[in-house]
């Protein structure tokens, strides 16, 4: 296929040669200074250079049969992309990923890579593998300089319509599909800001806001259509919603409900969880404050409880906003569930770690404020379901340390609120319940994502909701065959 | 546009009416439930019960005590203007009952609050006697409208300037003892409500409370709003806002929602000094 470069006939300068080098050493993502990031919003993963690129891409052999796109789970042609970007032809590899997906500003940043595509790069077998993120971000941001994209015009939709409850990564992935198969799509989003996980406990400092207002807005581009500040089950019903013609619709509503810790004084002046704590930060922008009015209370000591993205979230903004953070874990640091670049980013900026120590009680003063944490320690005992081992007490070893805030970050169950006004909705421990069509108990319902898996990632949720996509497509193009054949 | 200011009334010193068109959440709510708003689009998330609705203009009504930072944006707004933000109808409805004798508390703006919920309990066939509070005769509110919704109204103000001289609470202790009612609604200020609280607890009736704790999302998703109700932790947006008074921590309530008290204050002079500076 000829390259997009013939198309605008702009690039003037012939493309570099390829060569395969995957000896080369795999490039380091360049980052913001420690000492400036400690007290800065800005994004500390900054991006290859133009040279990296041309480095990094040439250390990809363009495998016969790559098995990249196979372990990514929008299937990227990561091959082809890479080929682009090794030819310095970088809108031609945005275009390539636009084929799968139009978030590769997202998730060049956020997915968790050494899972899935890197994993799986055959480079890796002898060397490092290649920094297929890394480089899918690069391509991303060169076609967000160019503005290429938000000057294109796309017809508008004119089939069946689709609504989207929520508007995290499952939704929007399952939205650009749809949407491209000329679906009306609406997204529901019971807050007033788009992109679930990704607006509201996802930091600027890792997911620059602009990146993700500007993929969404190209849906926008295309014809989808976002309703904000909508609950589904509470402004509408899952039925009335059928009564007002949706065909179908996907319960993209993730997994939003903070467990607590469930220890003594819990609920004292500066205990927060997770989500509480991130989304004063990232929705209301209180690190503005007072700019920004809505507060939060960070004091001297933050002890972060937890060991999942949301307790380096956490800590890395305590740790920004003043404060001498720790993350308290009660396993070790090779059971850290976090994406390891930011336990690393973490450790830099000088966060503390205690390593197998869990919260026992918390103890305040007259005015209801928190001010000692009670630990214990711990010790790693035989291998739990998760394979993993799980930690025990060891008795007696209670230690106090002063904190004046503590954020529970110790994970999130599906978020009940559709469920609860929808009881025929079949859901197990809280997560709703799909067969392989990711369709729910209830026709033409579809779920995906954090509310059918509990906490996951961000490219898991694409998977499900690219998945329900298709089902949906599938579903309605049968209706309406059938109803051609009655006629 | 949607979240269109319809109408604006100045009820008392401070507390204003708003009725806002909101088709959907119109068609949906019941009495206790309540919103979010964000006036601006810079503005805190607050929440603010519905007070009533109309379903000719596709309205709803909140009534607004102008109190800090963000309730006087929102007030600041006229009849034309939107809100940036309004989304709901958010919490569980209010615990109604039939045939039975029921006293309905409120003070200050808790007296439009109680409105939706006194006039439900009448219409679910009970005999609603509501007692409402405030400082003074020139702060009594929707004294008309309590008057068409429930079988006896009394009030109280702080200087005896209209009716009982003290507050709600005494009041009460004037003129019920066990057995006087059967069930209760309370909504007010937090040592309102737990004075209520403690006056009723042997006198075998129930209380109701809605509470008012600090909220961000309204949607069980941050857990701030959490409150202890009979050593249980509850979210009170989700679960809430109205739980049994009796079994309430007022105390853990009070110090929660004085968290932000200086930060407030911070919010209000650093925003006077923002109006210097346009000046
Ligand atoms: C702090 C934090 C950091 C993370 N970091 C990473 C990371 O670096 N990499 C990674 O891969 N994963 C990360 N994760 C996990 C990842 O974000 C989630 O797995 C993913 O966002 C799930 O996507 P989703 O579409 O299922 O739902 P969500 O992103 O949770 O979005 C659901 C949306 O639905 C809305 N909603 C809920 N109920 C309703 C309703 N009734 N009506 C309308 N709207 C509703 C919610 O307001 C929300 O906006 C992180 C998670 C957290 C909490
Ligand atoms: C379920 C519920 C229903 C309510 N209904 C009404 C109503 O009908 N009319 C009315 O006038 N008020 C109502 N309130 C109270 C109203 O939300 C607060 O007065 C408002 O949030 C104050 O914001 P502010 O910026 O103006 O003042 P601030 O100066 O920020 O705060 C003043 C005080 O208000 C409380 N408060 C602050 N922020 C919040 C918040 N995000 N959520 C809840 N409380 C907060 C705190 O106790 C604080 O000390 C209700 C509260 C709840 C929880
Ligand atoms: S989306 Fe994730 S798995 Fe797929 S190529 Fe990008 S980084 Fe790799
Ligand atoms: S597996 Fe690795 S080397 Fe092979 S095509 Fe994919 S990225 Fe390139
Ligand atoms: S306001 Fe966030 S859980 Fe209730």
């Amino acid at each position: 296929m000829a390259s997009g470069l013939l198309d605008n006939g702009a690039m003037a300068t012939p493309p570099l040669k390829y060569k395969p080098n995957p000896k080369a050493p795999r490039q380091v993502l360049p980052v913001l200074n420690a000492q400036v990031r400690a007290s800065s919003a800005e994004e500390v993963a900054q991006g290859f250079t133009a040279e990296q690129v041309s480095v990094e891409a040439q250390r990809c052999l363009q495998c016969a049969k790559p098995t990249c796109v196979d372990a990514c789970p929008l299937h990227l042609d990561i091959k082809r992309f890479i080929q682009r970007l090794a030819e310095g032809e970088y809108q031609p590899a945005h275009d390539v990923i636009s084929e799968q997906s139009p978030f590769p500003g997202v998730c060049g940043r956020v997915c968790q890579h050494e899972l899935f595509c890197e994993d799986a790069c055959i480079v890796g077998k002898k060397w490092d593998p290649v920094a297929i993120g890394s480089l899918e971000r690069f391509a991303a941001d060169h076609a967000r300089l160019r503005m290429q994209e938000l000057a294109t015009s796309y017809p508008k939709p004119t089939g069946p319509k689709v609504a989207l409850v929520g508007s995290g990564p499952a939704s929007l992935i399952a939205a650009y599909d749809l949407v491209r198969w000329n679906y009306r799509v609406t997204i529901f989003e019971a807050l007033h800001k788009l992109g679930g996980v990704l607006a509201y406990g996802i930091p600027n400092f890792r997911l620059p806001r602009e990146i993700l207002h500007e993929e969404i807005s190209r849906l926008q581009n295309m014809g989808v259509e976002f309703e904000v500040d909508f609950i589904v089950g509470k402004t509408a019903s899952l039925e009335e919603l059928f009564e007002e013609g949706y065909a179908a619709i996907f319960v993209g509503t993730g997994a939003g409900l903070p467990y607590l810790m469930g220890i003594p004084g819990e609920n004292l002046v500066g205990v927060y969880t997770a989500n509480e704590f991130l989304t004063r930060i990232n929705l209301m922008e209180s690190f503005k404050f007072p700019d920004m009015p809505t507060p939060v209370r960070v004091g001297a000591h933050t002890v972060i409880v937890g060991g999942g993205n949301s307790a380096m979230d956490a800590a890395r903004w305590a740790k920004r906003m003043g404060s001498q953070t720790t993350v308290l874990y009660r396993r070790g640091r090779a059971e850290l569930k976090a994406r390891l670049e930011e336990i690393e980013h973490a450790e830099e900026e000088g966060i503390h770690f205690e390593f197998l120590a869990a919260p026992v009680a918390l103890f305040g003063d007259e005015a209801g404020t928190v001010k000692e944490l009670e630990c214990i320690r711990m010790e790693l005992g035989e291998p739990d379901e998760s394979g993993r081992r799980s930690p025990v007490p060891v008795k007696g070893s209670e230690y106090r340390i002063p904190v004046d805030t503590v954020v529970a970050a110790i994970g999130q169950a599906p978020n009940p609120t559709l469920q609860k006004a929808t009881p025929q909705l079949i859901t197990k421990r809280g997560k709703v319940v799909i067969d392989d069509h990711g369709e729910t108990s209830m026709a033409r319902v579809y779920a995906g994502g954090d509310v059918v898996r509990g906490g996951s990632t961000v490219i898991l949720a694409m998977k499900d909701g690219r998945a329900a996509a298709q089902s949906i497509h599938a579903a309605i193009s049968a209706d309406l065959a059938a109803a051609e054949v009655k006629q | 546009m949607s979240n269109l200011i319809l109408a604006k009334r100045q009820l008392a010193p401070e507390v204003t009416l708003l009725e806002v068109e909101a088709p959907r959440i119109q068609r949906r709510w019941k009495p206790g439930m309540f919103i979010i708003i964000r006036p601006n689009s810079n503005s805190e998330r607050i929440p603010l019960t519905i007070v009533d609705s109309s379903a000719a203009r596709q309205s709803i009504t909140m009534v607004i005590q102008a109190i800090g930072k963000t309730t006087k944006e929102a007030v600041a707004l006229e009849p034309g203007e939107s809100l940036c933000d309004l989304v709901g109808p958010l919490g569980e409805a209010a615990t109604m009952t039939t045939g039975q004798k029921v006293v309905c508390m409120a003070g200050g703006v808790g007296v439009a609050e109680l409105l939706p919920v006194a006039k439900a309990f009448r219409e679910a066939g009970n005999h609603v006697t509501a007692l409402c509070g405030a400082r003074s005769d020139n702060y009594r509110i929707l004294n008309d409208e309590l008057i068409a919704a429930v079988d006896e109204l009394k009030w109280a103000t702080d200087d005896g300037s209209f009716g009982f001289k003290g507050n709600v609470v005494q009041m009460l202790l004037s003129l019920a003892g066990p057995g006087t009612f059967a069930e209760g609604h309370v909504i007010g200020p937090i040592p309102m409500m737990k004075a209520a609280a403690e006056a009723t607890r042997d006198w075998g009736m129930k209380l109701h409370a809605s509470l008012n704790p600090v909220m961000i999302d309204g949607t069980g998703m941050c857990g701030g709003c959490r409150v202890t109700v009979g050593q249980q932790v509850k979210f009170a947006c989700v679960d809430g806002p109205e739980f049994d008074a009796h079994l309430v921590d007022f105390d853990e309530l009070t110090r929660r929602n004085r968290a932000y008290r200086e930060m407030e204050q911070q919010v209000q002079a650093h925003q006077c000094r923002i109006g210097l500076d346009v000046l």
